[in-house]
Parts: C-alpha cells; structure tokens; sequence
C-alpha cells in the first residue's frame, strides 16, 4: 500500500506513531502529481516547495508531541479558493496571474489545524459546469477511464483525491459540483447546509447557492475536516452561530429504525434517470434496509421545476456577482471570460432586465419557497432523504460540450438541495461499466451529522472506497 | 422567446463577436424555452425566497483592525499609478 492510499484517519496514526514522516507522505503525492498530472489536468498550480517546506515544519511540531487535527496532512484546494502568495485563477483566463493578497477563512483554518496545501485544482472557469471541461485550462480526466468526465465543477479536487495526490481537497456545490465530482470518481463528496462554512475568500459563483464543502475517501474523514472548516465567520455575515457538534461521536452509531425517504420524483420523474442508475440505487435501498433502516416512498411535487428555477437565479447571482471582473483592480478585461461564462452573464443580465424581473426572476423566487416546503414537509415523516446523484453514468468527454442545456439538466438530482439550502453527502455506490456511481443522502438543515452516520454505515456496509482507480 | 443580445451584451458589458451573437441567441432562446416551464407553477400568495439562512440584520463592531496596505491592495492591478489604480479618463 503507497502511503497516498491510506485514509486521513490513517496517516494521523501512521504520523503519531512515527511510521513515516509528513515529508514521506507528502513526497509521495507529489511525485504522483508529477507522474499523472500532464494527462488527468487534475491541478492549475503545484505548490511543491513550499508543500515539502511546511512538511517539514509539521514533522518538527509532530516530534515534539503537538497534535492538531490535520497535522501534517496534504491537501488540495479548488482554484476558486484564494490562498495568500499562491496564484488563483479560477480556471478563467480572466484570473490567470491573480495572487491572492489574503487567504480565504477556510484556507486559513486548514493551515492553523496543521495541514499542507499541496496545490490548487483544476475547475470549470468559475465553477460553472457539470464536467470539467469549461476550464479554460483543459478539461480534467477522470482516472477511471480517462475518456470520460471526472465530473464537475470541482474536477481537479474529485480527482486528486481519486488519484491519491492528496488525502483530501476542498471544493465548492453551487447545484451539485462537489456531489456530481465525487459520485463519478469513487469519493466522498459534502456540501455542508448553507452557512455551515464561511465563504470568505472564495471567489463568489451565486451568493444565495454557494456551499463550501470538500472531498475524502471517507466519510470519517469528511466528517473530520467540516469539524475543521464549520462555524462562524465574522468576515461572512451568512454564517449563524450554530454550534459546530463533535461530528466523529455520533458517527458510529447504527442505522436502525431511521426512516429514509425516497422521491418519487427522483427515480421515475420524466427526465431520463437511466436504467443502471435505478438498479444500481435499488441495490443500495437494499443495503440500507439490511442495515435497519425504514426505506419510504416520499412526493416532493415541485421538484420537476428545479433546473429552470435555479437556472434563473443562479446566472442572475453570476452576472451580478462576475460584473466586478473590470480589468482594473485585478485579472484581465472582460473579453478574457470563456464561453460559459458569457452565456450565465447573458442570461443572468436578461432575467433581471427591465421587463422580464418580474416573469422570470421574481416568479423563480416563489418557485424556490415551494422546492423548499416540499423538503420542510416531507421532513416531518422522515429522518433523510436517500437518491441517486447523477441521472446517468459518467459520459464521455465531449459529449454534452454543444449543447448547454443537455449540460445544465446533468444536475437536475442535486440543485434542489441547493435550492433549499440544506446538506448533502454523496457516498461511492458501485460501479456502473468500470465507472464509478454513487448516492446521495439529503437532510434538514445542520444535519450533517446525522448524513455523516447514515453515510459511514453504507460505506462500511459497501466498501466501495477501498476500491482504486489505477487498479482498472 | 427571441432575446435582444446586443442589448443585453451592452448592459453586461460583454465585447462579443457577430458569430458569437448568433450562437448565444440559438442557445439562449433554447435554454429560455426550458425555463418557460416555471409558468405553470402556482405561486399565488407565495413570498419569495431571496436567502435561506433566516438571519436578520447581522452587524459587527465598527472598529478598525488590520487590513491590506496600499501597496497589497493595488498589487494585482495591471495598471497604476504613484500608489493608485490607473482608469481610463471619463470626461473628455
């Protein structure tokens, strides 16, 4: 086993007990990062030296007996994340000789827990895509079959951690970008409830959606790093001041008796979840249901609005939100932004235009109060919510690149959670063809660590995590 | 629907070149079919929903504390001057 296999959890105890050094450890990510990184395009910016330097500093602090959370543990960072001295692109050109003068609260709280940011990865420019491929830097292989999309936006993050490059990687969910990434990598991926995590210093994609979240092979490990990142932010007036629970107590606990929902609308709906997506979910009711859980069938009757809601207020968020990008202070001119970022500034500049406020905007605003009584009420009879992720099996690079739409209707199973604000955790649930699949468990708001426990059984029930992607 | 993009290229302040306008009417006008669909939910005397964290009036404490230098603030820009962003004159 290479020391990049090994779990966080893992190579805390591989640390402490003096098995191998965080040199060693971070050594070996590297030099993987070296090895793949030319054909997964996984990372914009390999933070090498100072990487080896900072493991080196936490093997000092590391003999003298200190114990922080992520001591000495190598970590990768979506490029949207500013990280002081380290350059931040976002993946647009827009960005590409931005150094950020300040680190974002989450970068912050990362490296005082101890841990090592080994580079900053590969996104769609912006966050804005299902697949990886709206990168102005080139689209992210998925390492299970480089022919295919690892999943977006958070691509490169979805990646590392697959490819074990690093042990975890932090990423941002707007409508599905940390969730949709990992169920096609064979990760763990969370988007905390809105608020949990402060956004402070991560370049803004839709106010109202952005949730900031991250990638692990475990849900131990997940759990881990939000106890890390979650809590209170002065410098983001979203975060409330909810007590951040020990996520890793309640996380054994078993499942019996839990009463799981399952929407109706979200495996017979009319938009086209496949065949193996179903059977391969069936299978996983199945295994929740062995484990004691109740499997419920649940109507959330709004759901069928969901892409078109979000797809009016996010680009209009977008549009107000990417108008600051002036050439002037920072990045270059505004003919730097790629394609898809056009279309969302177009599209939100149209919805919000005078004449049309009202039709579109307005009407999308009411229409998110009803996606959001659909998930209060159907709260009350149940625990959590249990669905697919993606209607499909990851496709193949190229495949929806023309045809925005077909894009924006991949995350159909994952806006509405956006929507509402509340939490999601995708968990690997097999193989669909030699790629990877997983599901998602929705819950009320500050609920993680009930996800976190649901999560944890299935995966330790599966074991699907112990599967890699360059034994394929 | 048919949308003006010049217009809406004019109010984003987006340069955009003729085959670009044509392929962002096509494709916006597809994208805008979809959303049409929202016209069938019932939101009669529903409020809208603009945030979703309850949270009202957050403040903090007006006082100073450390921030960026002069020097940091404007490191990013391509264009400065004695310590201050360069723009482009806007009265002639």
């Amino acid at each position: 086993m290479r020391l990049n296999d090994l779990t966080i959890k893992q190579a805390k105890q591989g640390l402490r007990n003096k098995e191998f050094s965080s040199e060693e450890l971070v050594k070996t990510c590297l030099d993987v990062i070296e090895k793949r990184n030319k054909s997964l395009n996984a990372f914009i910016t390999v933070c090498k030296d100072e990487a080896l330097d900072k493991a080196r500093k936490a093997d000092d602090l590391l003999k003298n007996g200190q114990d922080l959370p992520l001591l000495g543990i190598p970590i990768a960072a979506k490029d949207i994340f500013s990280t002081k001295g380290i350059r931040t692109t976002a993946a647009s050109k827009v960005l590409d000789n931005y150094i950020p003068q300040y680190d974002a609260t989450v970068i912050r709280k990362l490296k005082d827990t101890g841990a090592i940011i080994v580079g900053k990865t590969n996104l769609d420019a912006w966050a804005h895509g299902s697949s990886g491929e709206n990168s102005d830097f080139g689209p992210t292989k998925n390492p299970w079959n480089e022919e295919y999309v690892p999943g977006g936006s958070s691509s490169g993050s979805a990646v590392s951690v697959a490819s074990g490059m690093a042990l975890g990687a932090t990423g941002t969910d707007t409508g599905g970008s940390i969730r949709l990434p990992a169920s096609f990598t064979n990760t763990v991926g969370l988007k905390p409830t809105y608020g949990r995590v402060s956004r402070y210093g991560i370049i803004a994609m839709a106010s109202s959606l952005d949730s900031i979240g991250h990638f692990t092979k475990t849900v131990e490990d997940s759990a881990l790093i939000l106890g890390v990142t979650a809590g209170k932010d002065e410098f983001d007036a979203t975060t409330p001041s909810e007590t951040v629970p020990d996520y890793q107590t309640s996380l054994t606990k078993r499942i019996k008796g839990l009463r799981i929902g399952v929407p109706k609308e979200y495996v017979s709906g009319q938009e086209g979840v496949t065949a193996e997506v179903k059977a391969n979910f069936n299978e996983s009711l199945k295994t929740l249901e062995k484990l004691g859980a109740e499997i419920i069938d649940i109507s959330l009757p709004n759901t069928e609005y969901g892409i078109a809601c979000y797809y009016i207020i996010q680009p209009a968020e977008v549009s107000s939100n990417l108008a600051r990008f002036d050439g002037i202070r920072y990045g270059n001119e505004r003919e730097s932004f790629g394609d898809e970022a056009k279309r969302r500034i177009m599209l939100g500049t149209f919805t919000l235009s005078v004449g049309y406020y009202d039709a579109y905007y307005k009407k999308a605003m009411k229409v998110r109060t009803l996606i959001i009584n659909d998930f209060e009420k159907a709260f009350e009879k149940i625990d959590a919510i249990a669905s697919p992720v993606s209607p499909t099996k990851p496709w193949k690079i190229g495949d929806k690149t023309n045809d925005p739409l077909k894009m924006y209707l991949s995350d159909i199973l994952t806006v509405n959670c956006n929507l509402a604000g509340i939490p999601g955790l995708t968990v690997p649930s097999g193989f669909i063809d030699k790629l990877p699949t997983g599901i998602q468990f929705l819950g009320p708001k500050f609920s993680e660590d009930l996800l976190f426990r649901i999560g944890h059984a299935f995966e330790q029930e599966t074991k699907f995590y112990e599967k890699k992607a360059y034994e394929t | 629907m048919k949308i003006d993009v010049l217009h809406i290229a004019k109010l984003a302040n987006l340069p955009l070149s003729k085959e670009e306008i044509e392929k962002y009417q096509k494709q916006l006008s597809s994208i805008l079919e979809y959303i049409e669909k929202l016209k069938k939910a019932k939101t009669d005397n529903i409020i809208e929903t603009s945030q979703v964290t309850n949270l009202e009036n957050v403040t903090k404490k007006d006082e100073p504390t450390p921030s960026l230098s002069q020097n940091e603030a404007i490191a990013n820009s391509n264009n400065t001057q004695n310590g201050s962003f360069k723009v482009k004159a806007i009265f002639e």
